[in-house]
């Protein structure tokens, strides 16, 4: 790896060049303006929104009155509200009659859902408010799995469609079926893809403004585009959508994909602005990013290959779920489509089958994350070719060699429609061999499996695809449905170059940039065609839809800049040159062929030179004396749109992505036999992404790439219990990898530049996302000698893959109850002895006064009906306090033998019930053994960041109820309640002899 | 913020060198008091429970979550935002160095590591690339990988390391 801060170019020129970033001086300083940062207009509002604590819930009632009651609090948006002047989002597939709206109007579907919007005078008393806004739930059966989602018998999210199963397409290319028939092997795999989130440190903000006046929501966010979505804001609105006006601010703390996602909060704080009759500001905090932003789609996909005898594959058969979550948010089910072109990855593969099934689950709707839909297809693929290799005894590394592309066959069309546009695959797998060391890390492994070391080696090739075609998106409809609406294409980028009366540039772009240090990359361009010094072109990067020029591509993702933004500004700069050589020719009676722009002069060679400034100022001061051709002024504004990116042909063939640009990775990887961790020896990576236009920056985009998909390799994960609790809502509970985990790759590059883009560059910046997860899962298949290998590979879950067996439980310690599976449901036993007859206990429980007393945290009791009560309880686990409207019921009464106390309530910090069976044993000494047996549920924030704690939690709080009963019938603690035999224990432990 | 004032209690802090006034509840955090009430905006929120790292401050010095802290824990007391490393607009040699290692992108997480570097290097001047990454494990960066933070740490350190043996060597010049 070079370093690339002291590296200049010998010709001089700007592109290709890494120049450090003019970025960096504010953002070090403290001085970035982000959302937060900006100044509000005066007399903004702060909202804060009550979620669902449920995953799958009718929403009964909503009571404000209570939080309106307070002074600080001016509204409460509600359902009512939204459906009054809003529409649900419009769904990218036809024929689901779903509705999804900003605020949960009749069902929530997911923890996490909003269901309305406090607006206060600060956020703090916002939140305050959220406590008291009463919500009445008929819970229902939630469903987590995709594939139960996807059953005929699964409970339905959305009663108007019918089924979970909101589109399914069946795609056929070749012949797959003769494929199938005549070949020597047929191997197959099936892979799941976890959810997960590149998680930027900055949450989502949006200030909201509504001018009734003119009928105009004028909102502020950092949204990173596309902007198609601005037509779905402004359909959600019920707008036209010149009346949506749009913006963002200077500076964006990461997005990778996720504040796509903010699109519905754009909405909601439009809404709650007018609803206000003020500017209303939201500022989300990261427990409702995590549980309610946006997520990877989480996939099942069933695949298998047709192959020769000697491992080439002649044909593939996919047949996936995509789990888009509670609703289709558009641009899903795009997770699918962005990669549909190459589904045949780097190979020539000519037979093709796919079915694509979506399917919603109670679990928060997914969306753009970074490698957006090559995670998961690069997961199933190369998992599959590594199979291949394996179940023919072949080195994966041969398998790959026989199936790659040849380097001659570019611009080369794949079975299901993409153009792949440059590349050199065979020679970049020699040159990644070859200069990453490949066969010494081959030595290494055998070195190290000869000393018994679990060491395997992975590898994986991916096409990796950039510039999205907007039109890829309409493959999820039929050819017939797609002929109704009409065809979509293209990727339209635009660029603004502005040069004012003293000469000064500024430009313009909008791809709403999230850290990739777009500024710099278009000063370069800039001043590398009209030969000025880069640090002088200022470079504004807000998009104001209001006022700037965007259309539907514009915005920051399918790593369409380098590509197609920079292009834009390179042909921006081209007509601003054109213009001030017309200019400068006349100035100084020339030909315009003979003007030249270098070091801030506009010359002729060996001729009459003037300032840029000068000749640009012309244009401003003395229009006189300007050529007929030229209208005074000087901003020049580019649109460009590739041909190439063509709508779906009727037979669903479609180029998904202008440019394609090549992975090679490989690694090896240590597996620690104890810990089942995963050591990453080694990591190469080597790309072809077209010409470099910064390499410094390039390496950058890997980089972070690279460790985001180590995290989604070894540790990250959306996780939900069974119940549809989010069990990941806390950076502690949700881990990234840190600096001690994060791992250095070897990076290496070759160039084949692109034909069809201005300046032969191709995206870069999601590649690693795409190869890295199934790299790393392939290495580990291959030092564990397994095929079911499931990301993330979490040392727990790597030491069941080892198989080892679990050692005997020392003497006189029984083994802890299995927990159940997936949820945070916590079930135990426990007994206390009461010194009391069996019917003095049984009477004692059903009296409410001493079921109130010995409830712990309970306020208030009241009988609602035969053995029913109304509580007001504060449960308190870890720093998480809460108040809980809860039911008390005692049922099964078998006097004086057994009964079940059950309760179950809601509160702002989320839902839980609990049930415990109750037996009464008589003993000898006429006491009684209360034993008792309880299962314990919790749903909502709660589960969310509390759910290591809740298993010790909840023994504590349910041994109170029944050592307080004891309490209560005795006057004083009693003995065989948990603390008692801890004590007991710690005390024969010690040797201090008291076993009793 | 439009508390009532009762509830409000007068704060008085020495930021980035300037004696400053202004008014919080007993429960406003620290990070908002500095972004909200004195404008401090350098300092960035971006988990609100002390994982991510990205509201780092030195409080007397000592590098601590803005988060975590109530802004009346602060009075009387020194805090340091990123704010205060530049000096007359030029941006200091481990600013300068995260510049040149292309150590950020997005940026947000950016101040809180900068100030956790300015403590740690006090402390460990002379660090490995160890001891460099397990003072980064307090801090989530989502855009870098670390890979140029950790250069740009070592390096500064090596700098600052042969410039003291520098001005030694001028104040000593027989002693060589």
């Amino acid at each position: 790896m070079s370093d690339h801060s002291t590296e200049t170019r010998a010709d001089g020129s700007h592109i290709g060049r890494s120049q450090t970033r003019f970025e960096d001086q504010a953002l070090l300083r403290g001085l970035g303006r982000y959302a937060d940062d900006l100044a509000t207009p005066p007399g903004t509002l702060h909202a804060a929104v009550v979620r669902s604590p449920h995953a799958h819930a009718r929403v009964l009632s909503v009571d404000a009155s209570e939080a309106l009651a307070l002074k600080d609090v001016r509204a409460v948006l509600t359902g009512e509200d939204v459906k009054r002047w809003a529409h649900p989002f419009p769904v990218g597939v036809r024929g689901a009659p779903m509705e999804h709206w900003c605020l949960a109007v009749d069902k929530v579907r997911y923890v996490g859902e909003p269901v309305c919007v406090v607006i206060a005078e600060d956020r703090y008393r916002a939140e305050d408010a959220l406590d008291l806004v009463r919500v009445q739930y008929e819970p229902l059966k939630p469903v987590i799995d995709p594939e139960k989602a996807a059953a005929e018998d699964a409970p339905v999210l959305h009663e108007a469609v019918g089924g979970n199963v909101v589109n399914e397409r069946h795609f056929r290319y070749g012949d797959p079926e003769k494929a199938f028939e005549e070949a020597e092997h047929r191997v197959s795999i099936k892979v799941r893809f976890p959810r997960n989130s590149c998680t930027p440190i900055e949450c989502y903000v949006v200030v909201g403004q509504y001018q009734p006046a003119t009928g105009v929501y004028d909102i502020l966010s950092n949204f990173q585009g596309p902007y198609a979505l601005h037509s779905v804001m402004a359909r959600a609105l019920n707008v036209t959508s010149n009346r949506l006006r749009l913006r963002t601010p200077p500076d964006s703390g990461g997005s990778f994909g996720i504040k796509q996602g903010v699109l519905s909060y754009v909405v909601l704080m439009g809404l709650a602005a007018r609803k206000a009759g003020a500017p209303v500001k939201w500022v989300e905090d990261r427990l409702e990013h995590l549980q309610a932003s946006s997520s990877a789609t989480n996939r099942v996909a069933d695949m298998e290959a047709a192959v020769d005898a000697d491992g080439r594959v002649t044909a593939l058969r996919y047949d996936q779920i995509d789990d888009c979550g509670g609703y289709l948010r558009a641009p899903e089910p795009a997770t699918f489509y962005r990669m549909h072109g190459n589904l045949t990855g780097a190979y020539g593969i000519r037979n093709l089958s796919v079915r694509n099934r979506v399917v919603l689950t109670n679990k928060l709707p997914s969306g753009l994350n970074r490698g957006f839909g090559g995670g998961q297809m690069y997961f199933a693929l190369e998992r599959l070719m590594h199979q291949v290799a394996r179940q023919l005894n072949l080195d994966p590394l041969d398998v790959m060699r026989r199936n790659l592309l040849p380097a001659d066959a570019f611009p080369y069309r794949t079975a299901s429609g993409a153009l792949l546009d440059s590349g050199n695959y065979p020679g970049t797998v020699d040159l990644a061999l070859r200069d990453g060391g490949y066969h010494e890390l081959i030595r290494r492994r055998d070195q190290a499996r000869a000393e018994g070391k679990l060491y395997g080696v992975g590898l994986c090739a991916v096409v990796e695809p950039s510039i999205s075609n907007m039109g890829y998106i309409t493959t999820a409809l039929t050819p017939e449905q797609r002929a109704k609406a009409g065809p979509k294409n293209g990727a339209v980028s635009t660029a603004t170059l502005s040069i004012d009366p003293l000469g000064g540039i500024t430009a313009h772009v909008s791809s709403t940039p999230q850290g990739q240090g777009h500024q710099t990359v278009v000063a370069q361009v800039v001043a590398e065609v009209l030969g000025v010094d880069p640090a002088s072109i200022l470079v504004n990067v807000e998009l104001d839809t209001g006022k700037d020029p965007w259309s539907i591509a514009s915005g920051n993702y399918s790593s369409r800049f380098a590509g197609a933004v920079a292009g834009a500004v390179h042909k921006a700069a081209l007509q601003v040159r054109a213009r001030l050589a017309n200019i400068a020719a006349t100035l100084m009676e020339a030909d315009p062929e003979q003007v030249r722009f270098a070091g801030g002069k506009v010359f002729i060679e060996d001729g009459p030179s003037l300032g840029f400034h000068r000749v640009a100022g012309t244009a401003h001061w003395s229009p006189a004396l300007l050529p007929d051709s030229e209208s005074g002024g000087l901003r020049e504004t580019a649109f460009w749109t590739p041909p190439q990116l063509e709508a779906p042909d009727d037979d669903d063939h479609i180029n998904s992505s202008l440019c394609h640009g090549f992975i090679f990775d490989y690694c090896g990887v240590e597996i620690d036999r104890v810990t089942g961790e995963v050591h990453i020896d080694r990591y190469v990576t080597c790309h072809d992404a077209g010409r470099l236009l910064n390499p410094m920056l390039v390496d950058g985009q890997i980089r972070g790439g690279f460790t985001q998909a180590l995290g989604v390799a070894l540790m990250e994960e959306f996780a939900y219990g069974e119940d549809g609790s989010f069990l990941s809502g806390t950076l502690a509970d949700y881990l990234l990898p840190t600096a001690p985990e994060a791992v250095e790759p070897l990076i290496l590059h070759t160039e084949t530049p692109s034909p069809f883009t201005p300046l032969g560059a191709k995206g870069v910046g999601e590649g690693n996302n795409m190869s890295t997860p199934v790299c790393i899962a392939n290495a580990v298949a291959d030092a564990l000698g397994r095929d079911d290998i499931q990301l993330p590979l979490t040392p727990s879950r790597v030491r069941g893959l080892i198989g080892i067996d679990e050692p005997p439980a020392p003497e006189g310690l029984e083994p802890l109850a299995a927990p159940r599976a997936g949820g945070p449901a916590l079930q135990a036993r426990d007994s206390v002895v009461v010194p009391a007859s069996p019917q003095t206990v049984y009477d004692t429980v059903l009296d409410p006064e001493t079921l109130r007393a010995i409830i712990p945290g309970c306020h208030a009791l009241e009988l609602e009906g035969d053995n029913q009560y109304r509580a007001d309880v504060t449960v308190g686990v870890g720093m998480i306090k809460a108040r809980f409207a809860a039911r008390v019921r005692l049922s099964d009464l078998d006097p004086p033998r057994s009964l079940r106390l059950s309760g179950s309530g809601d509160s702002a910090m989320g839902s839980a019930s609990g049930s415990a069976h109750v037996t009464l044993v008589e003993l000898d000494n006429g006491h009684t053994r209360l034993e008792y047996v309880y299962e314990v549920d919790v749903g909502g924030k709660i589960a969310a960041v509390g759910g290591r704690m809740l298993q010790s939690a909840s023994k504590i709080i349910i041994g109170q109820v029944f050592n307080r009963l004891a309490q209560r019938l005795t006057g004083k603690p009693v003995g065989g309640g948990l603390w008692q035999r801890l004590r007991a224990l710690i005390a024969r432990l010690l040797g201090k002899g008291d076993a009793s | 913020m439009h508390a009532p004032a009762e509830q409000r209690s007068e704060i008085e802090l020495e930021l980035n060198g300037e004696t400053r006034h202004g008014r919080a509840e007993p429960r406003t955090q620290l990070c908002d008091f500095l972004r909200h009430e004195l404008g401090a905006t350098g300092v960035h929120v971006g988990c609100e429970h002390g994982v991510c790292g990205a509201c780092t401050v030195l409080v007397d010095g000592v590098a601590s979550r803005s988060c975590l802290m109530l802004a009346v824990q602060a009075d009387g007391r020194r805090i340091d935002t990123v704010e205060s490393l530049a000096r007359d607009d030029v941006m200091n040699d481990l600013q300068q160095a995260f510049s040149r290692h292309h150590a950020l992108q997005c940026g947000f997480c950016t101040s809180g590591i900068l100030m956790s570097c300015v403590e740690f290097l006090q402390k460990v001047p002379d660090p490995d690339e160890a001891q460099v990454r397990d003072m980064l494990s307090g801090h989530l960066c989502r855009c870098t990988g670390y890979t140029g933070i950790v250069r740009a740490v070592l390096e500064v350190a090596r700098q600052r390391q042969s410039g003291e043996s520098q001005q030694n060597a001028s104040e000593n010049p027989n002693d060589v």
